[in-house]
C-alpha cells in the first residue's frame, strides 16, 4: 500500500542535533513555499547543542491549514538513535527514507510502509574529503534526493542555496554538487516520484514565510523601541538578536556612524527588567523579551512598574513549564502568572498574537499601549510562534503613524499649569500626566517609588489615600479595555448555543477544526481573543452561549480560569479543551476532546 | 521631632553661578535617626551640587531600598528621584542612562543593598563602566530592619547582636578595583572636607565613580567594638591624601612636591597630595597593594584610591548617537514602508 496524494502530507526529518540539518530542512520548507504551496515547518529540538535527537516536521497543505497534524507520511531518517520510534511513527502506506550506506536490519522492516534507501553517507564520502563537510553535505544530498522523489523544482532549491550563500559564493558549487548527487542517484537507481508529490500552486498570493520572533524584532524597530535590556533564554533569545541585527541595518546614523539604539545584555532577567523600567521612566521606548522563568524573576520589578505606573513592554515567548519544564517545547502556560504577575493587587494587559504578522503589529502596538497606559504590557507569544517559520500576511506600515508616548508634559505644558501632581486623575480616565527627568529646571520633578503615595507622589501611610490611589489604578484598568484590541469573530451573527474560544497559536488548529465540524453540519460560534482585559464583546459572547469550549495549551485551563475570575461567568458553561504535551495542538485533538465531553448533540467523524 | 522644614530664606542668600541658592539643592527633612551618618552624606551631596552649579533637573537620583536609599528624598528636591526595589538601583540607572546620556546619574545605595541582595547588579554596573556616581552609605548593618549584620561588617566586629561577626567582610572598594572600576574612592561621612571634593570628582568622571562611604549607624552599630562606629572610624581611618577639586573654569597651576594632578575630561582638575609614598592613584596594582596593607594594619584607607581618566563608558562602548535616545522621533527611528516592502520580499 502506498499513500498517493498531492500537496497534502506531513514529512518528518529525524536528525542529530548540531549536524547542520535545520538549515537544510528550512530550505526544504522554503522550496515548497516558493512553489506556492502552504507549508508549516516545526523544528522539534532538544535543549542541547550537539548529539541529541532532533526532528523537523513539515506539514504541506494545499488548503492552507497551518496547524500541526499528527502522523508522518514521509520520514527522512538520519538518526540511528531514534530509529525505532521513527519507524513506528510512519502512517500506513507512508514512506521511510533512510541512509542505506549501512543495511537496515530486517527487524526494522514494517510490511505496511515503504522503504526508500539512499546511500547518503557513501555519496558524501565519495565526493567530499573533510569529515565535517561530509556530514553537512549529507543533508544537502537528501534534499536533492527529495527533489526527485516528490517533484520539488530543483531550480528553486538552487535559487535558495544561491541566496543563502550570497556572501560565501565559493560554497555554492559544492552545495549544488551535493544536491545533484542526491537528485541523480534517485533518478538513476529508484522508481520516482513517490506516491506523495508536490505540485506548483497559487495558494499563497503575496504571503511571506517568517518566524514570529523575527517579526517581533522588526515590530520593535518599526515601533520605535530604542532600548532593550535582555537576558538569553530559549525561546525568546532570537528577538533580542533580531532587534540588534535590524538596528545595525536600519538604525545607524549615516553621518556619524553612531547607533540610534542601545542593546544591553543584562546579568539576569531582573536587571533586564530594571533597565527597561529605567529607560521608560526616562522617556525612551524600551522593551525586553524573555520566557516563563524570566518573568518569574522579573515579577518584583513588574509590581513596581505597575504601582509606580511606568511603561514596560515584555514579550513573553512561552515555553513548557513549570520550572525549567520543557524549555524547547511549546505551551501557553503563563496566562495566570502573567495576568496577575507580582505581589499585591496587580493585573496587566496582555496581547495574544496568533501569527507573525500579529507579532509585528502587536509588538509595535504594545510600545504605544504601555506608554498610553503607563503600565507593563505583555505580548504573549510562544515557542511555536516565535521559533518556527509561518506562512503569514506581509508586514504593513503606515508612514503617517506617530509614536504615541501617552500623557507626558513638556516644559511649556508645565509652565502653563498652575498645579500638577504626578498621580492626579485630571482626565478622569485613571491615567495621569507624567514628566520626564530633565524637562524643566524648577517644575515637574517628583519622586518615583514603589511605596504608597498620594496624588502628588508624596509618601503616605494614610489608608484612605492608599485606597484612593489603588482604586484610581483600577479605573485605568477599565480605560485599558478601550485601548486593547477586541476579539475576532468567525460568524456574522450567533448561530448556535455552542461556542469556541481560543487565542494565540491555537488558532491554526481551531480554524481547521471549525471547518471540519462545519463540513459535518455542526454549527458552532467562534471567538478568538486577542487581548486581556476582556471587553464587552467578549462578555457578550460568553452570555449568549450556553456551552463554550475554551481551547488552550496548558494543563490547568488557565485561560478559562481567567475568564471565570474576571467576568464572573458560571464555570459549568466553560468546558476546557486542553493540550499540553509540548507539541502544538492539532485539529484532531480539538475535535476528539470536544467529542469526549459528550456535550455536542451530534457526532463528528473521527479525524 | 518636626517633619516640616522651614521655607523662610534669607533674602540675600548667596547664589551659585547659575543663580540657585543652596536651599534649592536641599530636600525634605530627614526622617533618619538623629546623628545618622547618612544625613552628613546628603549634606555633602547638596554642597557639591551647589558648588558645581548643576542644574537640578539635569541630575537624576536613584536608589534601592533601605535607610540609605531613603536619603534621595532629603536632597535635591528639584531633581527627579526614583526609589526602586531592593538591590536593583544599578539596573534602573543603566536603563535611565541608556535613554538619556545627558543627565548626571547619582545612585545611592547601602551595604545591604549593594553587598548582598544587589551584589550581582553592582558588579555588572562596574564592568560596564556606566557613567554614574555610585555612593554606598556603608554602616555594616541593616538599619531599617533593626540592625542585623550586613556583608560589610568586619570579621570580629560586634554589632547589635553582641556576637562578633563570624564571617569575612566584603570590601566593596577592593572589589570594585578588582572588577576594573575606573574611579574608586572610600570616605567617611564625618569627613566632609574629603567627601565633597570626592563627590565633585565623581560627577566629573566620565564613567563609573564609586564612593564607599563609611556612615555609622548611631542606633544599631555605634558600639565601641564595632568597626563601623564613629569612634573606631575616627581612630583608624587613614586618608591617602588630601584632594582638591578644581572646576574647569579655574586655572590653577600647582607645582610643588607631593602633589599629583589629574585632569578630567570635562576640564576639571584634581590636585591630590599623597600621604603614602609607595602608591600611585593611577596605578591599579599599587592601589590593590596599598589597600591590602591597610587591611593588614587595621586601617581604614580613605580618599581617592584609584582613577583611570582614559576609560570608555557604556555609551562610548555601544557607540550611541550624541542626541539622547529619548529625544529621537519617527524619522530617526522608523525605516518606513518602502523598506518594509523590501524586507517582506526577503521573506518570500
Amino acid at each position: 500500500m502506498k499513500i498517493n496524494v498531492v500537496n497534502d502530507f506531513v514529512i518528518r526529518f529525524a536528525n542529530v542535533n548540531g549536524s547542520g540539518s535545520a538549515s537544510t530542512n528550512n530550505m526544504f520548507a522554503k522550496s515548497i513555499f516558493r512553489m506556492g504551496i502552504p507549508v508549516s515547518p516545526k523544528n522539534i529540538f532538544p535543549s542541547n547543542i550537539q548529539g541529541l535527537p532532533t526532528w523537523f516536521e513539515v506539514r504541506v497543505n494545499e488548503n492552507g491549514y497551518l496547524g500541526r497534524r499528527d502522523g508522518v507520511d514521509i520520514m527522512v531518517s538520519l538518526n540511528p538513535q531514534s530509529l525505532v520510534p521513527d519507524i513506528e511513527s510512519v502512517n500506513q502506506g507512508g514512506y521511510f527514507i533512510y541512509d542505506s550506506t549501512k543495511k537496515l536490519h530486517s527487524q526494522y522492516i514494517r510490511p505496511d510502509i515503504n522503504y526508500v534507501g539512499i546511500p547518503m553517507m557513501q555519496l558524501a564520502m565519495d565526493n567530499f574529503k573533510i569529515p565535517r563537510l561530509q556530514q553537512l553535505f549529507k543533508n544537502v544530498i537528501y534534499l536533492g534526493a527529495l527533489c526527485a522523489l516528490i517533484n520539488i523544482d530543483i531550480d528553486i532549491v538552487k535559487g535558495i542555496i544561491a541566496e543563502q550563500f550570497e556572501k560565501k559564493q565559493k560554497l555554492i558549487p559544492s552545495n549544488y554538487l551535493a544536491l545533484d548527487l542526491g537528485f541523480n542517484w534517485v533518478k538513476e537507481n529508484l522508481e520516482y516520484p513517490l506516491g506523495i508529490t508536490v505540485n506548483t500552486s497559487d495558494k499563497l498570493g503575496n504571503k511571506i514565510l517568517v518566524e514570529g520572533n523575527d517579526a517581533s524584532a522588526l515590530g520593535a524597530v518599526y515601533g520605535g523601541a530604542t532600548v532593550i535590556g535582555w537576558y538569553p533564554i530559549t525561546p525568546s533569545t532570537s528577538i533580542a538578536g533580531g532587534f540588534e541585527n535590524y538596528c545595525k541595518k536600519y538604525r545607524v546614523d549615516k553621518d556619524s556612524g553612531k547607533n540610534k539604539y542601545a542593546v544591553v545584555q543584562a546579568e539576569d532577567e531582573l536587571a533586564a527588567m530594571g533597565m527597561v523600567i529605567g529607560a521608560s521612566w526616562n522617556g525612551a521606548r524600551a522593551f525586553t523579551t524573555t520566557s516563563g522563568p524570566g518573568v518569574s524573576l522579573m515579577s518584583e520589578f513588574i509590581g513596581l512598574a505597575y504601582f509606580a505606573e511606568i511603561p514596560v513592554v515584555l514579550i513573553n515567548v512561552q515555553r513548557g513549564g513549570p520550572s525549567t519544564g520543557m524549555p524547547t517545547r511549546t505551551q501557553q502556560p503563563d496566562i495566570l502568572s502573567t495576568a496577575y504577575c507580582s505581589h499585591g493587587d496587580t493585573k496587566h494587559p496582555m496581547l495574544f498574537p496568533s501569527n507573525p504578522t500579529e507579532c509585528f503589529e502587536m509588538t509595535a502596538e504594545s510600545l504605544d499601549l504601555a506608554n498610553i497606559l503607563q503600565t507593563p504590557v505583555f505580548l504573549m507569544s510562544d515557542l511555536d510562534l516565535g521559533m518556527n517559520y509561518h506562512v503569514t500576511e506581509p508586514f504593513k506600515w503606515d508612514d503617517n503613524k506617530k509614536y504615541n508616548m501617552g500623557k507626558i508634559l513638556s516644559a511649556e505644558d508645565l509652565d502653563k499649569l498652575e498645579e500638577w501632581g504626578r498621580y492626579l486623575d485630571v482626565d478622569k480616565d485613571g491615567i495621569c500626566y507624567r514628566t520626564i527627568p530633565g524637562t524643566h529646571p524648577s517644575k515637574g520633578s517628583f519622586f518615583t517609588r514603589g511605596t504608597s503615595r498620594d496624588e502628588y507622589a508624596k509618601y503616605t501611610e494614610d489608608g484612605s489615600v492608599y485606597v484612593r490611589v489603588v482604586d484610581r489604578i483600577l479605573k485605568k484598568w477599565d480605560t485599558t479595555k478601550k485601548h486593547v484590541p477586541g476579539p475576532e469573530f468567525y460568524q456574522k451573527e450567533y448561530n448556535s448555543q455552542y461556542g469556541l474560544i481560543f487565542f494565540g497559536t491555537t488558532t491554526y488548529s481551531a480554524l481547521e477544526a471549525m471547518d471540519i465540524m462545519e463540513a459535518e453540519g455542526i454549527e458552532i460560534d467562534s471567538m478568538r481573543i486577542k487581548s486581556f482585559p476582556f471587553n464587552e464583546q467578549v462578555e457578550d459572547f460568553l452570555t449568549k452561549h450556553d456551552y463554550i469550549f475554551v481551547i488552550e495549551q496548558n494543563r490547568d485551563a488557565q485561560f478559562r480560569s481567567l475568564i471565570i475570575n474576571e467576568l464572573d461567568i458560571n464555570p459549568s458553561k466553560l468546558i476546557p479543551i486542553l493540550n499540553y504535551d509540548g507539541m502544538p495542538i492539532t485539529a484532531a485533538t480539538i475535535i476528539n476532546l470536544i467529542e469526549k465531553t459528550n456535550i455536542l448533540p451530534f457526532k463528528v467523524e473521527q479525524v | 521631632m518636626t517633619f516640616v522644614k522651614p521655607t523662610f530664606r534669607h533674602p540675600k542668600q548667596a547664589t551659585n553661578k547659575i543663580g540657585f541658592v543652596k536651599s534649592d539643592y536641599e530636600g525634605t527633612i530627614s526622617t533618619l535617626c538623629a546623628g545618622c551618618g547618612h544625613d552628613s552624606i546628603s549634606a555633602s551631596i547638596v554642597q557639591a551640587c551647589y558648588d558645581m552649579s548643576i542644574e537640578p533637573h539635569k541630575l537624576a537620583k536613584i536608589s534601592g531600598i533601605g535607610c540609605s536609599s531613603k536619603t534621595p528624598t532629603y536632597f535635591l528636591s528639584n531633581s527627579h528621584g526614583f526609589n526602586s526595589v531592593h538591590g536593583r538601583m544599578p539596573s534602573v540607572t543603566t536603563g535611565a542612562n541608556m535613554a538619556n546620556k545627558d543627565l548626571i546619574y547619582l545612585g545611592v545605595s547601602g551595604d545591604g543593598d549593594t553587598a548582598s541582595i544587589g551584589m550581582g547588579q553592582f558588579v555588572h554596573a562596574v564592568r560596564r563602566n556606566l557613567n554614574m556616581v555610585y555612593i554606598v552609605m556603608n554602616n555594616g548593618c541593616y538599619g531599617l530592619t533593626k540592625g542585623q549584620d550586613s556583608a560589610t561588617a568586619d570579621f570580629g566586629s560586634i554589632g547589635k547582636s553582641k556576637i562578633p561577626t563570624p564571617f569575612q567582610a566584603i570590601d566593596l572598594a577592593a572589589l570594585c578595583l578588582e572588577l576594573g572600576g575606573t574611579f574608586v574612592a572610600r570616605s567617611f561621612s564625618g569627613d566632609k572636607n574629603q567627601l565633597i571634593p570626592l563627590i565633585k570628582a565623581g560627577i566629573s568622571h566620565p564613567g563609573f565613580a564609586f564612593i564607599d562611604c563609611i556612615s555609622p549607624c548611631v542606633t544599631f552599630n555605634n558600639n565601641t567594638n564595632s568597626t563601623k562606629s564613629y569612634t573606631f572610624v575616627r581612630d583608624h581611618h587613614e586618608a591617602t591624601g588630601t584632594l582638591d577639586y578644581i572646576p574647569p573654569e579655574k586655572e590653577i597651576s600647582i607645582d610643588y612636591e607631593g602633589i599629583t594632578q589629574v585632569k578630567l575630561h570635562d576640564g576639571s582638575m584634581l590636585n591630590l597630595s599623597k600621604l603614602s609614598p609607595n602608591w600611585n592613584p593611577k596605578d591599579r596594582f599599587s592601589t590593590v597593594k596599598r589597600l591590602a596593607e591597610a587591611k593588614e594594619n587595621g586601617q581604614i584607607l580613605t580618599g581617592l584610591l584609584y582613577i583611570d581618566t582614559e576609560s570608555q563608558d557604556l555609551h562610548t562602548i555601544n557607540n550611541t548617537v550624541d542626541i539622547p535616545l529619548n529625544q529621537l522621533k519617527e524619522k530617526d527611528l522608523c525605516p518606513g514602508s518602502k523598506t518594509l516592502e523590501k524586507i517582506n520580499e526577503g521573506f518570500r
